[in-house]
């Protein structure tokens, strides 16, 4: 038997992307329906001489990781809701510091303790905007475990190429459920490794000094040149500044590198799209039935197609523009209260013609549930 | 190396109120570092938010300055993932024990090698003089106009009892002993916790009619004394200084690198 195919979790798939992305140094504290991560890595990483600490809370944890990752090591952390609620803080740091870091957000019912083991995709919009002010953001995620594994190998590029926090959005089912993984050799998929300054020992290096490509190379923190790093809006040193023009131009460039760089970032599968009529936009776990209903129908003459979502932000609004011009109507499968419904809306010339199948009960949403709300929407009766 | 050189001259006028007490503080950390003859490269100081922690800036280490109340968090991560830097974490008495008080206490259980300093001036200067966890009853704080009713705690009993294997206290009035102090901090394997009692005259002198910078630090003179001095049996209200704990306990940086040997060993 190949010893690369293993029946896991979709959490334990998130371990293995993780270290076959270089994952060295790990912060968490535990919490359902995320647990498994922090508990298979604390088995792993010491195994090839990383690190991992269960810290006093996520508030500490996302701290750490921020820290290490500085440091020159690759960093994770992983939570649900209301430990991802207290990260937020450090998330704005993250953001403003341009430290690479991938926090992983294994979704279950909220607002609040919600519900701890049952399935929701209502922090959709949380990994938007959890934090203050103007800022981007990415969040990726997945619907199976080859893609769990793809998209966390994915998150750490990201977060390298463009110095920026990565939010991994699973979900409770894709994080317990269990399927095959085929874990990839060496090489098999790219990994990026840190953008290392070419500046030598005793030259002024400028920890925030774009090159032409936009790139920050990085500096070992500890290492070789002395240079501070702050939250607030700072000069090319890192040095704080109130200076109107370094505030506008920090920002601009914060937000920037994230948006203008929408195609590069965008990740997205697509399933009978060329002459679909009706098209499903899906993300997640509720991918999965999305995709048996679009394979239960096609056969039945149905014209009907899916767009699964990978990446959630930055939102790719011209490739939901282009790909829904010409269906009659367009139904967006998720488990919250239409929180992709919105931007799907704005992305559209006729937002009328966009629908919502839900599910907020914690309770997985089935193909039957889909075609139910589909007959509704066509006028058919349940 | 001179103390000047250690200073980011870039970064200066500093922000501090004449007569405040965390340039003292400054100062004797730096002429600790000479004594000891480090290098800038090998420091690594963390700070939180506040008065206090602006000392990162004037510094030339490697300085990160971070969120309010979680240096501490921050310290621990570069600390774990390098073990052969020296980390200096300078808090506000607010910035490590109110809002940072879980990762005090946390980071003293782990006996995690670097030098926590609190400068306690039982106050929050940065926001505007309201009342911290160390103000203390019968402060007067601009949340406090009618005088503080909080119980304060001792920043030294609270190490101690968090595990903390180094644990001193001393002020700025005492700028020798505090020196020392550092220089013991920093040499001392383990989670070193020095207090400095370091006066704010802008907010704390004002609202509690302390005086100036020079008669608050006065009072450090008369209201302290050394540990097991025979004035602290005679007055016991009086704030004793010194080393109270120096203890050799397993690091934690040093019990993590057993655990990779059993991990990659197979257990
Ligand atoms: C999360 C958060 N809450 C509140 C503040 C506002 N704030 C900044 S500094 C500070 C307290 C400063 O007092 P202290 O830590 O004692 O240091 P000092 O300024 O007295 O040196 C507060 C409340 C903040 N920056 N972040
Ligand atoms: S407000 Fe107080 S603590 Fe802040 S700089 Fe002025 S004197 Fe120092």
């Amino acid at each position: 038997m190949n010893e690369n195919i293993k029946f896991v979790q979709g959490n334990e798939a998130c371990v293995e992307g993780a270290l076959f992305a270089g994952l060295d140094f790990f912060a968490g504290y535990p919490i359902t329906p995320s647990t498994e991560i922090a508990e298979l890595l604390s088995i792993r990483l010491p195994q090839r001489g990383g690190k991992f600490i269960q810290m006093e809370d996520e508030i500490a944890s996302m701290c750490a990781i921020i820290g290490a990752s500085l440091t020159g090591s690759k960093v994770m952390t992983a939570t649900s809701g209301p430990g991802f609620s207290l990260m937020q803080e450090a998330l704005g740091y993250a953001i403003m510091a341009e430290i690479p870091c991938v926090i992983v957000n294994v979704q279950r019912g909220g607002p609040s303790t919600g519900i701890p083991t049952r399935v929701s995709q209502g922090d959709v919009n949380q990994a938007r905007w959890g934090t203050h002010g103007d800022h981007a953001i990415v969040a990726i995620t997945a619907s199976n475990h080859q893609d769990v594994f793809e998209t966390t190998v994915e998150a750490f590029n990201i977060s390298e190429t463009y110095r920026t926090p990565v939010i991994l959005l699973y979900d409770e089912v894709i994080g317990h459920m269990r399927e095959r993984l085929i874990v990839p050799k060496e090489g098999e998929v790219p990994s990026v490794k840190r953008l290392k300054t070419s500046v030598r020992e005793g030259v002024d290096y400028h920890p925030y000094l774009p090159r032409e490509d936009g790139r920050l190379p990085m500096s070992d923190f500890g290492g070789v040149h002395r240079y501070n790093v702050t939250g607030l809006f700072h000069d090319m040193w890192g040095f704080p500044s109130d200076n109107p023009k370094v505030v506008h131009d920090l920002l601009r460039h914060l937000v920037d590198k994230i948006h203008n760089n929408v195609n590069q970032i965008t990740k997205y599968k697509s399933y009978y799209l060329d002459d679909a009529e009706c098209i499903l936009i899906s993300y997640g776990s509720a991918a999965r039935s999305a995709l048996h209903v679009v394979d239960y129908l096609r056969p039945r003459g149905e014209k009907i197609g899916l767009l699964e979502l990978q990446t959630l932000w930055p939102f790719p609004h011209s490739l939901i523009s282009e790909k829904c011009r010409k269906a009659k109507y367009v139904i967006v499968v998720e488990m919250n209260m239409g929180q992709i419904l919105k931007e799907v809306r704005i992305a559209v010339e006729e937002p009328e013609k966009i629908f919502l199948a839900n599910r907020i009960d914690g309770v997985f949403i089935t193909p039957m549930d889909i075609r139910n709300i589909m007959r509704l929407i066509q006028g058919k009766g349940v | 190396m001179a103390i000047k050189d250690y200073l980011r001259e870039r970064f200066f006028p500093h922000l501090w109120c004449s007569g405040c007490g965390h340039g003292i503080v400054l100062n004797s950390l730096l002429r600790a570092l000479a004594d000891l003859g480090m290098s800038k490269n090998e420091i690594v100081m963390v700070s939180g938010i506040g008065c206090s922690s602006r000392i990162s800036g004037y510094v030339d280490f490697h300085t990160l300055h971070t969120i309010h109340g979680r240096a501490l968090a921050f310290a621990t991560g570069v600390k774990l993932s390098r073990p052969e830097l020296n980390l200096l974490v300078p808090m506000g008495d607010g910035d490590a024990l109110a809002i940072g008080g879980n990762h005090f206490i946390h980071a003293a259980r782990r006996n995690i090698d670097l030098t926590a300093i609190v400068m306690n001036n039982r106050i929050y200067g940065m926001t505007g003089g309201q009342y911290s966890p160390l103000s203390g009853q019968g402060i007067m704080a601009t949340t406090a106009p009618y005088s503080n009713i909080d119980y304060d705690f001792d920043t030294v009993e609270l190490a101690k009892a968090a595990g903390a294997t180094f644990v001193a206290r001393s002020t700025t009035y005492h700028t020798q002993q505090m020196t020392k102090m550092f220089r013991q901090a920093i040499l001392h394997e383990g989670f070193a916790m020095v207090e400095i009692l370091s006066q704010c005259p802008t907010y704390f002198g004002r609202k509690n009619r302390a005086g100036s910078a020079i008669d608050m630090m006065e009072s450090y003179k008369e209201n302290t004394t050394p540990i097991g001095s025979k004035s602290k049996m005679e007055n016991p209200d009086l704030i004793e200084r010194g080393i109270f704990v120096q203890k050799e306990v397993p690091e934690y940086c040093n019990e993590y690198d057993k655990i990779i040997e059993k991990a990659m060993k197979g257990r």
